[in-house]
C-alpha cells in the first residue's frame, strides 16, 4: 500500500478544497468576468489589475495578508466573529477563502476572454428575436462561452490542488482539516520519508499532466465564430 | 396609421445622423447611400440597438420610442426581425433551433408566420438538422432570414444581407427575397449600397448622405431624377412596370405592354398574357433619334418627350425622358445632344437596345 491513512486524508481534503473552490469561483467569477468584458467604466483597469495580482504575488504574501485580515484583530475576523462564525484561520472554510483569492485570476481570465470573443452580436441577434437580458445571457452567452467555462474550471481546480504557500500561512498543518497533499509531501520530506513523498509527488505530476491533456481534448478544434 | 415613422438624431464622433423618415407600411423601403452615410446606424436605431436621445419611432401606430414622453421599448419588446450583414447565427443550436429561437419567445396569439412557411420559403427543409458551422455563406444568410421571419415581425429590418456574399451567392439569394416580399405582407426596411438590389427589390427609396436624407420617394421616380446620384454615371437605369401582351415561342420573343407602348424582349420562358413584370432599361442602352428610324435592327423604338438634360461626366449627357408616363433615361454624348439640339419638351424616339427582366 503506497498511501498511508494520513496520505489518503490529505488527498481527500485536497480534492474537497479544490472542488468547493472551483464551484464557488465559477459562480462568483461569471458576473465579474462579464462586467470586465463589457464595461466601459474607468474602474475596469484597476479591477482587472487586482484580479491579476495573485498571479504575480508570492503565495506567502497573499497568505500573510489573509491571515492578518481574518485574524482576531482584522476586519474580516471582526465580521466573522460578530456573525458568530468564529475565526477563519486554521479552518477548512478559511482555506476555501484563501483558495478563492489564490485561484481567482485562473477563473476570471478565461471567462473574460470567452465573453470578449463572443462580442455583442449574438446577444443583439437574440434581443431582436425577443429574448430579454437574462434570457439571452443563459440561452446564448453561456452556451457559446462554454469552452471558457471548461478552461476556467480545469485551471481553477488544478491550481487549487497545487496550492502550498497560502495553505501553510493560513491553514497550518492540521491533519484532516488543513493538511493538503502539498503540505503532506513537505512533511514526508522533512521526515526523510522519500518513498512516501515520491508516491504523492508522482501522483501530482500525473494528475496535472492528465488535467492539461483533458483541457486539450475537451476544447473544440475550431474556434466558434 | 399604416406607416412607419422615425425621427432619429444621433451624435457620433465625426458624424451626426439626423433623419425624419416616413416609410410606407407595405413593401420594401430601401435606405441607400455610400458606406458611412448612416444607413446601418439608422437601422440599428429603428431596432432600438442604438438609442437616439430625442428619437421617436412609430410602427403601424405602435409607439416603439417617444423620448419626449419618456417612452422606450428595448429591442426584445419590439415586434421586429433583424437580419445582420453576417448571418450571426447561434452556433450552439441547429438550424431548426435557430429558426425556432424567436418563435418560442412569442405568445401563440401573435404567431403569424408558421415555421414551415418560413422554412419552405427559404428552401431550408433539407438543412434543419444541420449545424450553422457546416453551412455555406448563402445558406447561413437564408437561415438568418427565416429566423427573423419566424418571429412574426411587424417590421423586417435587413442590413445589407447580401453584402458579405459573392456574386453567385447573391444571385442565389435574391429570388428568395423577391418571393418573401410577394408572399408575406411584412414591410421591410432594406439597407443597401447596390443600385441593382434597390432596383430589383425596393418600392420606396430613401437616399442618405452624411447622415442626412437627400431624397425620399417611390424608387421608380427617384431613379430617374437627374439631380440624384442613382441617375448619374454608367450604371444609371430605369425600372419599367409592364405586363405580358404575347409570347412568340418560335422567335423566343416576349412582347410586353407598358404605359409608353410596347417592347420586345428575348426570353425562352413562355409567359401568360397579363403577367406583371419589372424590367430594367439601362441609360447607356438607350439612344435617341428625332425621326423614327426605318431599316434598323433595333426592335424597341418608343416615342418619348425630353424632360431634362444634364451633363454627366466628360463628354456625356444624361437625358430624362417621359414615355407615356414611364420615366426613361438615355445616356448620350454631349456632341449628339448638341447635334440633335435636345431641349426640354422636345419629342424624340428612344431606341432601346437592351431590356433586362428583374423578376
Amino acid at each position: 500500500m503506497p498511501f498511508s491513512p494520513d496520505d489518503w486524508a490529505a488527498i481527500r481534503l485536497t480534492l474537497e478544497l479544490a472542488a468547493t473552490t472551483t464551484v464557488l469561483l465559477l459562480l462568483l467569477c461569471t458576473p465579474l468576468a462579464w462586467w470586465l468584458a463589457h464595461t466601459r467604466s474607468r474602474w475596469r483597469g484597476p479591477v482587472g489589475a487586482v484580479v491579476a495580482l495573485p498571479l504575480v504575488l508570492p503565495p506567502t504574501v497573499i497568505g500573510f495578508y489573509l491571515l492578518v485580515t481574518m485574524g482576531p484583530n482584522g476586519p474580516i475576523g471582526h465580521l466573522t466573529q460578530s456573525l458568530g462564525l468564529g475565526r477563519l484561520p486554521f479552518t477548512f472554510p478559511g482555506l476555501v477563502v484563501g483558495s478563492l483569492v489564490y485561484s481567482l485570476p485562473f477563473a476570471v481570465q478565461p471567462l473574460q476572454r470567452a465573453f470578449e470573443a463572443l462580442g455583442t452580436r449574438p446577444l443583439e441577434a437574440a434581443a431582436t428575436l425577443g429574448a430579454g437580458p437574462l434570457d439571452r445571457f443563459f440561452t446564448v452567452a453561456l452556451p457559446l462561452a462554454r469552452p471558457g467555462f471548461i478552461t476556467a474550471a480545469v485551471l481553477a481546480f488544478a491550481h487549487t490542488v497545487g496550492e502550498f504557500g497560502v495553505v501553510l500561512m493560513l491553514g497550518g498543518n492540521i491533519p484532516g482539516v488543513t493538511r493538503v497533499v502539498s503540505v503532506q509531501i513537505y512533511d514526508h520530506v522533512e521526515a526523510m520519508e522519500y518513498a512516501q513523498a515520491h508516491w504523492l509527488a508522482g501522483g501530482m505530476v500525473a494528475f496535472s499532466f492528465i488535467v492539461l491533456m483533458a483541457l486539450h481534448w475537451l476544447q473544440p478544434r475550431s474556434k466558434p465564430l | 396609421m399604416n406607416d412607419i415613422l422615425a425621427r432619429l438624431r444621433l451624435e457620433r464622433p465625426g458624424f451626426t445622423l439626423d433623419v425624419d423618415l416616413q416609410l410606407p407600411g407595405h413593401g420594401v423601403s430601401a435606405l441607400f447611400g455610400p458606406s458611412g452615410c448612416g444607413k446601418t446606424t439608422c437601422l440599428r436605431a429603428l431596432a432600438g440597438l442604438e438609442r437616439a436621445p430625442q428619437g421617436r419611432v412609430v410602427v403601424h401606430g405602435e409607439v416603439w420610442q417617444d423620448e419626449a414622453r419618456g417612452q422606450w421599448l428595448p429591442p426584445h419588446r419590439r415586434a421586429l426581425g433583424y437580419v445582420f450583414q453576417e448571418a450571426s447565427l447561434f452556433d450552439h443550436l441547429s438550424v431548426r433551433g435557430n429558426i425556432e429561437y424567436g418563435l418560442r419567445r412569442l405568445p401563440p396569439a401573435r404567431r403569424r408566420v408558421p415555421v414551415e412557411q418560413a422554412v419552405e420559403l427559404l428552401g431550408l427543409t433539407a438543412l434543419l438538422a444541420r449545424r450553422p458551422a457546416t453551412l455555406s455563406g448563402g445558406e447561413r444568410q437564408r437561415v438568418a432570414i427565416a429566423r427573423a421571419l419566424a418571429a412574426s415581425p411587424a417590421l423586417l429590418l435587413m442590413d445589407e444581407p447580401l453584402a458579405a456574399l459573392d456574386a453567385a451567392r447573391k444571385a442565389e439569394l435574391l429570388p428568395y427575397l423577391d418571393r418573401l416580399q410577394r408572399q408575406l405582407d411584412i414591410p421591410m426596411v432594406y439597407v443597401s449600397h447596390s443600385p441593382d438590389e434597390v432596383a430589383r427589390l425596393a418600392h420606396h427609396l430613401v437616399l442618405l448622405r452624411a447622415g442626412q436624407v437627400v431624397a425620399s420617394g417611390p424608387t421608380l421616380a427617384l431613379m430617374a431624377r437627374l439631380d440624384l446620384p442613382l441617375a448619374q454615371g454608367d450604371a444609371a437605369a430605369c425600372v419599367v412596370l409592364a405586363e405580358v401582351a404575347s409570347h412568340d415561342a418560335a422567335a423566343c420573343l416576349t412582347t410586353v405592354r407598358f404605359s409608353g407602348g410596347e417592347m420586345h424582349l428575348v426570353s425562352t420562358q413562355a409567359r401568360a398574357p397579363g403577367e406583371r413584370l419589372r424590367l430594367r432599361v439601362q441609360a447607356r442602352d438607350v439612344s435617341l433619334t428625332l425621326a423614327r428610324q426605318e431599316g434598323t435592327s433595333i426592335l424597341n423604338i418608343l416615342p418619348a418627350r425630353v424632360l431634362q438634360l444634364r451633363e454627366d461626366g466628360p463628354g456625356q449627357a444624361m437625358v430624362a425622358l417621359d414615355a407615356g408616363g414611364t420615366a426613361l433615361l438615355a445616356r448620350v454624348t454631349q456632341r449628339s445632344a448638341q447635334a440633335l439640339a435636345l431641349m426640354p419638351g422636345m419629342p424624340v424616339f428612344a431606341q432601346v437596345k437592351g431590356v433586362a427582366l428583374l423578376d
